[in-house]
């Protein structure tokens, strides 16, 4: 059911109305009436939304809210059935193979579980992008953007270890710089703070946000985590059950007297 | 009532997907960029490794058959055509279907779980969007080096084979070396090897596509990486006695 929106919330979109800022920056990500189903079970219903150059937008909803999903029709991973996402202006779901990599080189993804290459040191897996999308880039250079990415994430000791030698925090920072190795211009993150303990939540966080000023990157971040949406969101849409029911910044979510959006700031 | 159909269907299904998956291999085979350290890396893994384990097995290999075969080539005084008989059933026969199988079990298995839990951890996915073919950076190399390597390890378990028949041959009589090949050697002609060594590139190459297939389609947890693990040799061991009667019929067919 639609929860009641506030005055001072903006209302969810209805029929394919696009969700976005009222800033003037250009969009990076465009969603217009995404639908996507697994089956019989829809998933996303007539999802809308944009995120503006610089922005950092936070979607936020309960476990199988379609959250996931929506970030992995954008850079293909899944194909929405109806609908179209437009990313830096290229509509995804027409593009060849070979262009949609073209955008992919644009977009950094991490995921939920670090999904570092198990088989690879740490030094390994941060080069890997780089020897398959710079290969004409000298040694010393490659090697010099390693040790800058780990000294982002202050990991520069870890080098040399294998992603098993590292804890569930370690590895998200070391996915985090192996995503941003290649100066991505927008950033996907898939529930980065999940499965952490609370300080290194909290580490994570004030990681994405220093990155995102660092690099001026725009992202996307799903979360169910409020303090981590608290900390890193410009702008939350919230997610029920495949539809975006609320949008607006966290000081006005917070304030709504529904009782589904109300339930995640307790 | 129980309905054979969606079985069917399913198996259907996953046969074309599979065919695909193999199609798609000619298509990126040739396509830069070409992993060379990698593709020698896994011709380290899956010939080099499997050494010790082929060798054991091909040595066995010609000393049982060649001890079974013995008190029956005896009975009718005929122990010298026992080099021979061992030699022709090994190269044409047992030794690439034993070798086959031995690889589908050890390097098939090995790819389905390596690939599956690379599926099920978001590793193929994070390569995918990475823009990082990921079929071309996993598949092609791992294949390509089945193929390649199966057929050199058919000859050094073909080899020590004879080398176990000859110890075989010294349990109840003495040979020499020398005297012991040159009559294995004489029965084997080029109709025996030349077949026998094709058909080891299309053992190969059935193990590693159907390896790969297992573990790059995985859906679901830890559980569904050990099921396609098991899948992949169960088929590929399949997968090999049918190449193998294949191989035979036409053979067959040129001999005639």
């Amino acid at each position: 059911m639609m929860p009641e929106t506030e005055n001072d919330i903006a209302p969810a979109p209805t029929d394919g109305e696009v969700l976005s800022p009222a800033g003037q920056e250009e969009p990076v990500v465009e969603i217009t009436g995404v639908s996507k189903s697994f089956g019989e079970h829809p998933v996303l219903k007539n999802i809308a939304l944009q995120v503006r150059k610089g922005e950092n937008l936070v979607v936020l909803g309960k476990s199988g809210s379609g959250k996931s999903v929506l970030i992995k029709c954008m850079v293909g991973l899944e194909t929405p059935d109806e609908g179209e996402i437009r990313v830096f202006g290229k509509n995804i779901v027409d593009l060849s193979y070979r262009e949609l990599n073209e955008v992919r080189v644009r977009v950094g993804f991490l995921f939920q579980s670090g999904a570092l290459y198990d088989s690879m040191t740490v030094r390994e897996n941060l080069s890997f992008p780089l020897k398959m999308h710079h290969k004409s880039m000298p040694y010393e250079e490659r090697d010099r953007r390693i040790h800058e990415m780990l000294d982002n994430v202050g990991l520069h000791d870890a080098v040399d270890q294998m992603p098993s030698e590292l804890s569930g925090g370690q590895q998200k920072r070391i996915g985090l710089a192996r995503t941003l190795i290649l100066r991505p211009e927008l950033m996907l993150y898939d529930e980065p703070t999940t499965g952490l303990d609370t300080g290194t939540s909290h580490e994570i966080s004030e990681l994405i946000l220093k990155m995102q000023r660092k690099y001026k990157i725009s992202s996307i971040l799903i979360t169910h985590d409020m303090a981590c949406a608290k900390m890193t969101a410009d702008r939350i849409v919230m997610l029920k059950q495949g539809e975006i029911v609320a949008e607006g910044s966290y000081e006005e979510l917070e304030k709504s007297k529904d009782e589904w959006i109300h339930s995640f700031f307790i | 009532m129980l309905t054979p159909t969606p079985y069917l269907k399913k198996t259907f299904y996953q046969t074309g997907d599979q065919i695909a998956f193999a199609a798609r291999f000619f298509r990126e085979v040739f396509r830069p960029p070409y992993q060379w350290r990698e593709i020698i890396f896994q011709c380290y893994l899956v010939g080099y490794k499997s050494l010790l384990l082929i060798g054991i097995t091909g040595f066995i290999m010609g000393l049982v058959l060649t001890i079974q075969t013995r008190p029956s080539m005896a009975a009718f005084g005929a122990e010298s055509l026992i080099p021979g008989m061992v030699s022709v059933s090994v190269i044409r026969e047992i030794g690439p279907v034993i070798t086959a199988l031995i690889c589908s079990g050890n390097i098939g298995s090995r790819m389905g779980a390596e690939l599956g839990s690379m599926r099920v951890t978001e590793q193929i996915d994070a390569m995918e969007v990475s823009a990082v073919n990921p079929y071309h950076f996993l598949v092609v190399k791992r294949v390509l080096a089945t193929t390649l390597m199966i057929p050199l390890l058919v000859v050094f378990a073909d080899s020590v084979g004879l080398f176990g028949s000859y110890v075989a041959m010294n349990i109840h009589s003495r040979s020499t070396l020398y005297h012991f090949f040159s009559q294995a050697m004489g029965k084997i002609d080029f109709g025996d090897i030349f077949p026998a060594f094709v058909k080891t590139f299309f053992f190969g190459f059935a193990i590693g596509i159907i390896g790969c297939f297992k573990g790059y389609h995985v859906s679901g947890g830890t559980e569904s990486v050990g099921k396609a693990a098991n899948s992949a040799v169960v088929s590929a061991s399949l997968a090999v006695f049918v190449i193998d009667m294949l191989a035979v019929q036409i053979t067959d067919l040129f001999n005639r």
